[in-house]
């Protein structure tokens, strides 16, 4: 197994990358240079490194197969911005999975590189320029480090430029590389110098055809090396002129890899393709490069002046429009096109006997190819969305045509009802998984947010619905769904019972509500998935085996979820409370705020809440799932988180220049002390205890020395007699949605009205980021010399921390009571709090402020009967009631 | 004493399997942990099997006797986590040196008695070097993918020390295992590199990575075959793949880079899949039957066993592995 005449080249990020004479060429992307790039330069010197980021990704979506990262500029401390760009790049799959060159011109930075990144990566570049004794002490670091390494033609005398002194720096840079260091041959790669031709001086005529020369040298007589380069050198005297640069690159590649130059530095964009290269520009560029007459650059110059600047691509685009009718509709649907539908439908309706046959068949032909190409992922949740409200358009353009015959109604697939369960208002998951359904030819009946239990039963029945579908956000729901199951089940209910939303789980619904109904329950949270679970419960030959084998499904998942329930274990609340998060307050600074009280903001410019959005949840709520920006980027989703996008800009932008949303605000900063450790007490300014915020506390077990965190941790004990204070805030951006939603609903635009939820939900994040801020920086004015980009605000990387009740770090949802009552939040902004205590409208965030700089989110995870006893206790309550409230975080 | 480059030729060698699942059996008690030395220690130290050597060292002398009794030819000393990095954990960073000492010690003085009953039949000890409980190319912290808990100096430092002690002990073999981030295991073989140097030794290295999941990448995210180019610049004595994975889950990994390296292959994956309550349950039978499959595709030069292995394990193993060559190696790497 001798493998000596097999010696490649191989490179590694985490995947592998082997360079074979069958390779062709390998190619460097190289924008991610800041000597190269102006860009990368200023988004590396501003900091920008998610944007820095995404012009590697693009480089790797380009083709390139190896990625170069150069941090060599004088005002950047280079070898920070190295580590933390590679360390950066670590993170991202898509980008990591090639190799890495590190480019620099100092060991240094070169060391630096090689440290935190853990495929083989090239070292560009080492040469002789100062000496062996140097040379061989970095390449025995190099080896040392695993990579491989670009040796430049360079020397003691200088840098090699032409044939002779090429061939024999890289001859002695080889011998000493294999034979007193014991490089490997195969990991060097030469870069034999590219110098520019059509100078006019006479001394750069051979620049090219030397390079090339010498490469075919070294090929042949050192073996198992390769050659490498940066092209765009060569054409350097007809900057301007891309024409003829992209020809010269391309001609200058035609020879030099055939010659043996295996990898190469070249951008994509920037070449032309050899046979495309017209007869005559070919043959003046042929005479540069290869050096064949005395006159070739005046002749060069001279023809270059006629082929400057050509304008490609001509415009096409209406060109479906020609298209058979039936193609037309189809393209209509799938590119979600409203423009021409009602021509169409029109001319659709004239050809046929009955309206109704343009339903069934047009346009419903049209939404199977949609259907299809959903389910088999080659369309997103956006572009289906998009697809119905082009179906709805031309359905309600047939509607009075239809009843005027009154014929037949086109028969629905079955009847979905859809409802948010009581005390709950958020509907965009349950508003999508409608339009789906619905353009999949379901009936769906919406009963929209709130929904008392009485009111979907009554209306199931009354209705004949097929499947009930439930939604819910905050963790009451959760209840409220067993509820429900129960209802269906003491009524003898017979019908699918579908569970979604962002609280609701597989093993919810397997351990709490599959076992309340004898019937079948699905757990969907996901639109794409709801089509085939709606159609497989409602296909009349499969549907007892299909329920049969969820019902086995729900059994066995239950069974596995509730073993591994048992192996946790927790400490007592006593015990808990001993292993809290203990802050020095002798020395842990308190800053007192600025303006204590209560303070409104009434009307405010949401415009200024357009640099605080986070958008990745934006697109999360779409089923579109990456980070922004780089999703925009995605080789999967990319094109359509780009379209989304823009419709959300559009909106947006509408939004903000007819101010068609209001946002309001209240916030209060209070003297407070915690008090038997999780307590937290607020004083007016004159001492006078007006409110108790109760905290929960973690009981899970942990490790020794790490502490079980509650809220009331971050706050100064009352024994310390150190005056600490807290804040709370409730913010909304969702005055207007609700009427919004309903003008776009009118106009048959589910996707514009779901896009106003999702936008106004991203508004009111926004808002509480940016009042956050200013809590911060100025009306607390604890942060005053905080400057953080919005990413830095998204990454929470700010101090002092602003929780919210019904998330991880206290999941009661009661404490939003004290909050309104503290700030009469109601009465002054109008934001009200349901049964459920969910917020009305819904893109309304409420919260805490704590401020302390070592305060930290935290999940509080599951409590014990013990905390649950003394909790309601302390909230004055009966168990019962606060079993009700903190079910969810109650350990099995 | 016989030379692990010569008897790798000569048939499957056979490394021990679990020490952490035979420990489990004598059900220390934190005073057991303490012994007398450490009753006053600070710190918990139930857990910290390492430090067994020093308070228990007839039970770890009695595991490796064990495992050779079993037939293995390798065993490994007691010191996965035998460096600064990991011993932190125990505020034990100080005793770092004499616990890979004096673990090598006691396996070399077990592996002696044994070469001398049988010269034919030479036993060797491996030092094992642990992952560390940090990861240098990945963040622990979600929201800032740009940290990194640990350094490349820190680690090298950190290993070269581990190094130093176990060859000071008299291990033959240093065995780089569970590698889950190729950088830490590349600042490992960096240290190593030193030590060899500045000693003017070549001391034999093999190196074990660990496949997370299905997926069948590192958890650092490398491949099977992208890890291998990144192990290969230092000539290692063999190079394969331990825990995380049953032995028939494991075979595809090292099918990826048995026929793509001049290098030995090992492999000791674990007793199979944990069930639901973290225990390993799949007998030495069943785990032999999945071996015979890499013995049949002639894929193994080094063979043991990982988390849930015994010495009826192993003792299986080498019945098994008596009946089949081992794969041809080239020599020039050797």
């Amino acid at each position: 197994m001798n493998r000596e005449e097999v010696r490649h080249l191989k490179l590694s990020g985490l995947e592998p990358l082997i360079i074979t004479p069958d390779s062709n060429f390998t190619n460097v992307g190289e924008r991610t240079n800041v000597a190269g790039s102006r860009k990368f330069l200023r988004l590396v010197k501003e900091e920008k490194f998610d944007e820095a980021l995404a012009i590697a990704r693009d480089q790797v979506e380009g083709g390139a197969q190896i990625i170069d990262i150069n941090m060599d500029d004088g005002l950047i401390d280079g070898k920070e911005a190295m580590v933390r760009f590679l360390n950066l790049i670590a993170a991202e799959p898509d980008i990591c999975r090639v190799p890495i060159m590190i480019d620099s011109s100092k060991w240094e930075i070169i060391e630096a590189g090689l440290q935190v990144v853990q495929g083989k990566c090239v070292v560009n570049s080492i040469s002789l320029k100062e000496g062996e004794e140097k040379f061989i002490w970095e390449a025995t670091q190099v080896k040392r480090y695993g990579a491989a390494v670009i040796v430049m033609a360079f020397d003691e005398v200088g840098q090699a430029d032409n044939y002779q002194r090429r061939i024999e720096i890289a001859e002695r840079s080889y011998r000493v590389l294999v034979d007193k260091v014991g490089f490997k041959a195969e990991d060097i790669i030469f870069d034999l110098n590219i110098f520019p031709v059509a100078t006019g001086m006479e001394e750069h005529r051979r620049n090219a055809i030397d390079f090339i020369e010498a490469t075919r040298w070294v090929r042949k007589n050192l073996p198992h090396v390769s050659v490498s380069g940066g092209v765009s050198n060569v054409s350097f005297s007809f900057r301007g002129n891309n024409t003829v640069r992209e020809a010269m690159h391309s001609v200058f590649l035609y020879y030099a890899i055939q010659a043996g130059m295996n990898i190469g530095i070249v951008n994509p964009t920037m070449l032309e393709v050899y046979d495309d290269i017209p007869k005559d520009l070919l043959e003046h560029i042929e005479d540069v490069i290869l050096d064949r007459r005395d006159d070739a650059t005046e002749r060069l110059l001279d023809f270059s002046e006629t082929v400057k600047g050509k304008v490609k691509d001509p415009e096409k685009v209406l060109e479906w429009r020609t298209l058979s009718l039936q193609e037309r509709i189809t393209h209509s649907l799938v590119k979600g096109i409203d423009a021409f539908i009602v021509e169409d439908v029109e001319e659709a309706r004239k050809s046929v006997e009955k309206p109704l046959h343009v339903i069934e068949g047009h346009l419903m032909t049209g939404m199977n190819v949609v259907g299809d190409l959903f389910g088999s992922g080659k369309m997103f949740l956006p572009q289906v969305v998009k697809s119905a409200r082009v179906m709805k358009k031309a359905v309600a353009y047939l509607n009075p045509y239809i009843e005027a015959e009154k014929g037949e109604k086109q028969q629905a697939l079955g009847k979905v009802l859809m409802a948010t369960v009581k005390g709950d208002v958020h509907d965009i998951g349950k508003n999508i998984v409608s339009v789906v359904l619905g353009c999949n030819n379901y009936e769906i009946v919406d009963m929209g947010v709130m929904v008392p239990p009485e009111k979907i039963i009554e209306t199931a029945i009354k209705e004949n619905v097929d499947i009930i579908g439930l939604s819910g956000l905050i963790t009451p729901s959760l209840d409220e769904m067993v509820y429900l199951a129960k209802e269906m089940e003491r009524e003898n209910f017979s019908v699918p019972l579908l569970i979604g939303g962002a609280t609701t789980s597989k093993a919810h619904t397997a351990v709490k509500i599959d076992t309340q109904y004898k019937n079948a329950v699905v757990h969907v949270n996901d639109a794409s998935r709801a089509v085939t679970v709606v159609g497989d419960l409602l296909n009349k030959k499969t549907t007892n085996l299909y329920v049969a084998k969820l019902k086995k499904d729900y059994d066995e998942f239950r069974e596995k979820f509730l073993k591994r329930g048992k192996t946790k274990s927790y400490v007592s609340i006593d015990q808990a409370r001993k292993r809290k998060f203990k802050i020095d307050w002798n020395t842990s600074e308190i800053v007192k705020p600025k303006q204590l009280g209560i303070q409104t903001i009434q009307e405010f410019d949401i415009r200024k809440l357009e640099e605080y959005i986070d958008w990745s949840p934006f697109f999360r709520s779409w089923d579109l799932h990456g980070k922004y920006p780089s999703i925009l980027t995605d080789e999967v989703v990319g094109e359509q988180a780009t379209e989304l996008f823009a419709d959300a800009q559009t909106l947006l932008q509408r939004v903000f220049d007819e101010k068609l949303l209001r946002a309001k605000a209240i916030f209060g900063l209070f003297p407070a002390n915690s008090i038997n450790d999780d307590d937290i007490e607020i004083y007016n300014e004159d001492g006078a205890l007006k409110d108790t915020f109760i905290t929960l506390r973690q009981q899970l077990k942990k490790r020794e020395g790490v502490p079980s965190f509650a809220l009331a941790d971050f706050v100064a004990p009352k024994d310390s007699n150190k005056q600490d204070y807290m804040g709370c805030f409730c913010v909304s951006t969702g005055f207007g949605t609700k009427e919004l939603a309903e003008a776009f609903e009118a106009d048959n635009d589910d996707y514009n009205s779901i896009m106003i939820k999702a936008l106004a939900d991203r508004l009111a994040e926004a808002f509480a980021e940016y009042l956050h801020k200013e809590v911060r920086t100025r009306h607390w004015g604890y942060a005053k010399e905080e400057s953080l980009t919005n990413l830095e605000l998204i990454k929470e990387e700010y101090k002092g921390i602003r929780p919210a009740p019904g998330y991880p770090a206290c999941p009661d949802h009661l404490e939003k009571e004290t909050i309104w009552k503290l700030l009469e939040v109601e009465e002054t902004i109008g934001v009200q709090l349901t049964d459920s205590l969910a917020m009305w409208p819904a893109a309304s965030v409420s919260g805490y402020y704590l401020g302390n700089k070592e305060a930290k989110y935290f999940g509080l995870g599951k409590i014990k009967e013990d905390q649950l006893k003394d909790y309601a206790k302390r909230r004055n309550i009966d168990e019962a009631e606060a079993r009700k409230w903190l079910n969810p975080n109650l350990a099995e | 004493m016989g030379n692990i480059r010569e008897e790798i030729k000569k048939r499957i060698l056979i490394l021990d399997g679990a020490m952490g699942t035979m420990l489990q059996q004598y059900d220390f008690s934190e005073e057991d942990f303490r012994g007398e030395r450490f009753k006053d220690y600070p710190t918990s130290l139930q857990g910290n099997n390492d430090l067994l050597t020093l308070t228990q060292p007839e039970a770890i002398a009695e595991i490796h006797k064990k495992y050779f009794q079993a037939g293995a030819d390798i065993i490994e000393t007691n010191t996965f986590s035998g460096t600064t990095i990991a011993m932190a954990d125990y505020d034990m960073e100080d005793l770092v040196y004499e616990l890979n000492y004096e673990s090598a010690k006691i396996a070399k003085r077990v592996a002696e008695e044994f070469t001398k009953e049988n010269p034919e039949k030479p036993r060797f000890v491996a030092g094992s070097i642990g992952p560390t409980n940090r990861t240098a190319s990945m963040s622990p912290d979600v929201n800032d993918p740009g940290f990194r808990a640990v350094s490349f100096d820190e680690l090298r430092i950190a290993y070269k020390l581990q190094v130093e002690a176990l060859l000071d002990g008299g291990v033959d073999v240093l065995l780089v295992e569970t590698v889950f981030d190729t950088l830490n295991a590349k600042a490992a073989l960096f240290a190593i590199e030193e030590v060899k140097e500045e000693r003017k030794l070549d001391v034999p290295i093999m190196l074990s990575g660990t496949i997370t999941d299905a997926s069948g990448r590192t958890l650092s995210g490398q491949t099977a075959e992208a890890f291998l180019i990144s192990v290969s610049h230092i000539p290692l004595l063999s190079v394969g793949f331990n825990c995380a994975l049953g032995a028939n889950l494991l075979q595809p990994h090292l099918e990826a880079i048995a026929s793509k390296t001049d290098f030995a292959i090992s492999a000791h994956p674990n007793a199979g899949l944990p069930n639901a309550f973290g225990e390993y349950d799949e007998s030495a039978e069943e785990m032999a039957d999945q071996i015979e499959e890499y013995l049949k595709k002639d894929l193994i030069n080094i063979i043991g066993g990982c988390c849930g292995t015994t010495p009826e394990h192993i003792s299986a193993i080498v019945e098994l592995s008596a009946k089949y060559s081992p794969r041809k190696i080239n020599a020039d790497v050797l």
